[in-house]
């Protein structure tokens, strides 16, 4: 990997389905300082599209997103 | 900063299946920094009552019984069959670890959703203030509900 993730947070939202994980990691962005990151991981499927479109409307950048199988792995920075 | 990127529901509704998409929704236009409003009118004030008997009059009371309010009281829009409906739903979302609609109306709040009681439903049906929960706004009418629909993007009808 070239990117070195250095991460702020790490939020656990397995298990939780729509629309809570969206409400905690818009909580917990709120939390990190502008330009560092959010790791989280979630076994909703809806987070697929949901993430990003969160992202797109609060002008957060979504730096990756993975699936683990059953997981979704993804990586948010904070722009502002 | 955009002034006008509220988003602004009106729960008409009573029924839970209706009530839980306008608490998702709302929750969702919060998580996304919308300034967030609910407007309940009229079956609507059954989600933001406490859940006590309601009513003064001989009809106030009639309605206070048969419409009671609490929002664990309130039952899908079919299939309720008495109630069985009702908790057979409440079972199938807590086995899908599905917040349950007080827990959706928690957070709502926490993420700073306002919740606007209907002064006009709330007088029509003899619903006071005290029997409203904590957190709500002051009872107001169409005309606030309409300014906070002006500064929204969008503005749902439930």
């Amino acid at each position: 990997m070239s990117e070195e993730l250095k991460t702020s947070l790490k939020l656990n939202l397995e298990g939780l389905l729509c629309p809570i994980p969206i409400a905690k990691i818009s909580k917990a962005i709120k939390e990190i300082p502008v330009g560092t990151i959010v790791e989280a991981t979630a076994t909703d499927p809806g987070v697929l599209a949901d993430i990003p479109a969160w992202a797109r409307t609060t002008g957060n950048e979504v730096i990756k997103m993975e699936r683990e199988g059953k997981l979704v792995r993804f990586y948010v920075r904070r722009l502002k | 900063m955009d002034n006008n990127n509220g988003t602004t529901l009106i729960v008409m509704s009573g029924d839970m299946d209706k009530v839980m998409a306008a608490f998702n929704i709302a929750i969702g236009a919060a998580a996304a920094d919308k300034k967030t409003n609910m407007f309940f009118t009229f079956w609507g004030m059954k989600a933001i009552q406490k859940g006590n008997l309601t009513g003064r009059g001989l009809f106030g009371r009639m309605i206070g019984l048969m419409n009671r309010g609490g929002i664990n009281r309130i039952g899908p829009s079919s299939f309720n069959f008495g109630g069985i409906g009702r908790w057979m739903f409440r079972q199938m979302m807590k086995n899908h670890n599905v917040p349950s609609l007080e827990e959706l109306r928690k957070t709502a709040m926490e993420l700073g959703v306002k919740l606007m009681p209907c002064q006009m439903s709330m007088e029509i049906m003899e619903i006071a203030r005290e029997d409203l929960i904590d957190g709500v706004e002051e009872p107001c009418g169409v005309a606030a509900m309409l300014e906070k629909s002006d500064q929204s993007r969008q503005t749902l009808f439930i």
